[in-house]
């Protein structure tokens, strides 16, 4: 057995130096320098990412973790002081034997500051409130104060911070600065300049994280507005990022502003599906209904973004042609009428004439249950290849979220798709007779309809119609990943977890729950009824799993050897 | 309008990058020779010398914007820069730019250059001209004058043909 799985979401830092400082009046070694976030490269650390590891909030705008620091907003201000050093360039000490702090006499902004030894930083002292009262109320001053017509309400660091440092009435009685209102900066975002706060935290995302230098500000002083250039559209496949990182409610989604508040959205822990990256993400639903998808920082696979691709391919789960109804050709049915015809079918096929082809977006838990069954078949087994291309940041070209899974669990072969000809031509030639089939529609992929009207029974599992369930004898309604728990092994052999968010439509269940009824019915063997169960035994039986758990999971998944 | 910038221009140019540490910085070198040749900044302006200066356009545009002294509008034949800053002011310039702007029939509170419709005459306020000892103190194109009264005024834009 190989390397045992780790669960760390970076690489192990190479142990640096730690330095002592105090925040707010308690003790606490940092590092000395952290990776830079573009380069990696060690840079010194700051106070805001000391007082992050004291778990001290800083409040601050322009400052995000991932981007270049700017310092440009001044939300940060605190105060601080460093030891006192004598003429004989020795520290002074107090009488109590305590080094004595030379307290600076202006602030410095916490978040390009490098801490030094022994420095104190105070961030609660009536200055630092006083300074936060004061940035706040210059921030304020051009700006619409008319939260409740605007789509940030709820998640705006400006409404956060003015209900701590604001004050409830305005003094600026002069004519606020109008400017350009509903900007149309791309195919997927609107912009509000009035309410942009100008922390060029968007042009720094678009710049050096997404490659594309495409935003700037124009005009001078209170006139300063974000934009595109004129006539160029804000167009690349991570901008809705932008809308993520934008403090206050300036950059907003077309696809999800003005849909719903988001006070009232569920939020559920789960995995972009549409590459094998395998983005972490929260997805937004209330009353069983998907509104957004956002990213989730895991350091180990997508850091904090998600390309717009991804994040607006949830609108099919909702979909009103999806598959609710169990079927026996075209009849409805019940799911235990549709499990015993079925297990009563295959009771009396013949080895060697069954074929399953099951899609590399199915979870680990129903290709490991998959496999079982075509173990007892001795079963030709594949799943769909789709290869495109990738990108630089996180696209892959592997548009599969499991493709290491359909492997790793015996569906797929080392290279997939080889299988699916054998089994086209094992139709054709009368060879195979049953046809299991999840999740794709096989007749994109080299088995025609006429090979499909050959067999004696075709068992189809999926989401939304086709020509392969139009042809099915059984159809099994499945379930989107959004409606099920489960696991994916990402294209770097991430295995990662994702958690329900809504009820699956109609009668659809989730394929492993009812393929485990069909494994126990067609060989005997008892599986677990619980995701976590059935997660655990596959990660005893499939040797690259290693025996890692569905709890040591955790959010951010763990690595194996593929 | 096609937008060509003259070979020796040009090569006046590409030398100036020469300069530089790093292309980037002659960005503001670039805006001043083409505002000079042409007249004004055009788009095709801002997009050439991003592109000459491996920038993108939004880059030059920010530039273009923030200082007042480049315009995206082509100025009239004569352009009268009236200092407005601290001795100017004291000394009548707002008058004189008044003056000018009742004159010429142009809007003496419209934001920034002020062009007659003829295209013959703009008028702007500038920063201090440094010769604050001799206020008010404007500029007709690239002449020079102090002391600025009314009837001289006149006389300047009667010698403008
Ligand atoms: S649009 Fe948002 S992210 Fe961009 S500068 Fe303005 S406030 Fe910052
Ligand atoms: S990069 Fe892949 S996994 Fe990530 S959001 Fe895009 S499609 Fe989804
Ligand atoms: S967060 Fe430090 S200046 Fe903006
Ligand atoms: S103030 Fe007008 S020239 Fe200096």
């Amino acid at each position: 057995m190989s390397a045992t799985p780790t669960t760390e979401t970076k690489p192990a830092p190479p142990a640096v130096e730690t330095i002592k400082v105090k925040v707010d009046g308690k003790e606490i070694a940092v590092p000395k320098t952290m990776p830079d976030p573009l380069t990696g490269k060690p840079v010194p650390t700051t106070m805001i990412q000391a007082c992050a590891l004291a778990t001290v909030d800083v409040p601050h705008y322009c400052y995000h973790p991932k981007l270049p620091v700017v310092g440009n907003c001044r939300m940060c201000l605190v105060e601080f002081g460093t030891p006192a050093m004598g003429p004989d360039r020795k520290p002074v000490i107090n009488p109590d034997g305590t080094p004595k702090i030379a307290k600076s006499p202006r602030p410095a902004i916490a978040c390009a500051t490098p801490i030094s030894p022994g420095m104190e930083i105070y961030t609660t002292t009536p200055g630092v409130k006083q300074m936060r009262e004061g940035v706040l109320e210059f921030l304020l001053i051009n700006h619409p104060l008319d939260c409740p017509i605007c789509d940030q309400a709820g998640e705006c660091k400006l409404q956060e911070y003015s209900v701590d440092y604001g004050q409830a009435t305005s003094r600026f009685v002069e004519e606020k600065v109008h400017k350009p209102k509903q900007v149309d900066l791309g195919p997927r975002i609107v912009l509000d300049d009035e309410r942009c706060i100008l922390c060029t935290r968007c042009i720094r995302f678009s710049k050096d994280i997404a490659g594309d230098d495409a935003l700037g500000i124009v005009n001078r002083g209170s006139y300063n507005t974000l934009s595109a250039y004129p006539g160029k559209a804000f167009d690349n496949n991570y901008t809705l990022n932008t809308v993520d990182i934008c403090p206050v409610g300036a950059l907003t989604s077309k696809d999800f502003r003005f849909k719903m508040r988001v006070w009232f959205l569920k939020e559920t822990k789960s995995v972009c599906t549409s590459c094998a990256t395998g983005c972490n993400i929260v997805i937004g639903s209330r009353e069983e209904k998907i509104y957004r998808y956002e990213p989730r920082e895991n350091d180990a696979v997508n850091s904090c973004w998600m390309c717009d691709t991804g994040r607006l391919n949830y609108k099919w789960i909702g979909s009103e042609n999806r598959l609710t109804e169990v079927r026996i050709g075209k009849e409805t049915t019940t799911w235990t009428n549709a499990l015993k015809e079925i297990s009563g079918k295959l009771a009396n096929v013949k080895a060697g004439s069954v074929a399953m082809v099951a899609s590399a977006r199915q979870t680990n838990e129903e290709l490991f249950l998959l496999a079982k069954l075509g173990k007892k078949f001795n079963a030709l087994t594949d799943s769909v290849p789709r290869m495109q291309e990738g990108d630089k940041l996180l696209v892959s070209a592997d548009r599969n979220p499991n493709s290491n899974g359909a492997k790793l669990t015996g569906i797929s072969p080392a290279q997939m798709g080889s299988n699916l000809p054998k089994i086209a031509e094992g139709i054709r030639n009368g060879s195979i007779k049953t046809l299991i089939v999840f999740g794709e529609d096989v007749t994109k992929h080299g088995i025609g309809a006429d090979l499909l009207g050959k067999l004696e029974t075709l068992i189809v599992s999926e989401i939304l119609p086709n020509k392969t369930t139009e042809l099915a004898h059984y159809i099994l309604p499945g379930c989107a990943h959004a409606e099920k728990r489960g696991s994916f092994v990402n294209g770097k052999g991430r295995v990662q977890r994702f958690l329900k968010a809504v009820e699956p439509k109609g009668d659809a269940r989730p394929e492993w729950e009812f393929l485990h009824e069909l494994v126990y019915q067609v060989t005997g063997q008892n599986g677990f009824a619980s995701i976590e169960g059935l997660f655990n035994q596959m990660a005893q039986e499939v040797p690259a799993f290693n025996g890692v758990t569905w709890a040591a999971l955790g959010d951010t998944g763990v690595t194996i050897q593929i | 309008m096609s937008f060509t910038v003259p070979p020796q221009l040009e090569a006046e140019l590409n030398e100036l990058v020469t300069h530089y540490p790093q292309k980037r910085s002659a960005s503001l070198m670039f805006l001043h020779a083409l505002q000079e040749h042409f007249g004004y900044i055009s788009k095709e302006a801002i997009e050439w010398t991003a592109q000459k200066l491996e920038l993108q356009p939004i880059n030059i545009y920010e530039l273009v914007t923030f200082y007042p002294m480049f315009r995206q509008e082509p100025a009239g034949k004569y352009v009268l820069k009236v200092c407005r800053t601290l001795s100017c002011a004291l000394g009548g310039s707002h008058k004189l730019h008044e003056h000018f702007c009742q004159k010429l029939g142009l809007d003496s509170h419209g934001h920034g250059l002020q062009t007659t419709k003829d295209g013959k005459f703009s008028v702007e306020f500038v920063e201090c001209l440094a010769s604050c000892g001799t206020a008010p103190v404007m500029m007709c194109n690239e002449d020079f004058y102090e002391g600025v009264s009314n009837a001289k005024a006149d006389e300047i834009l009667g010698g403008c043909k």
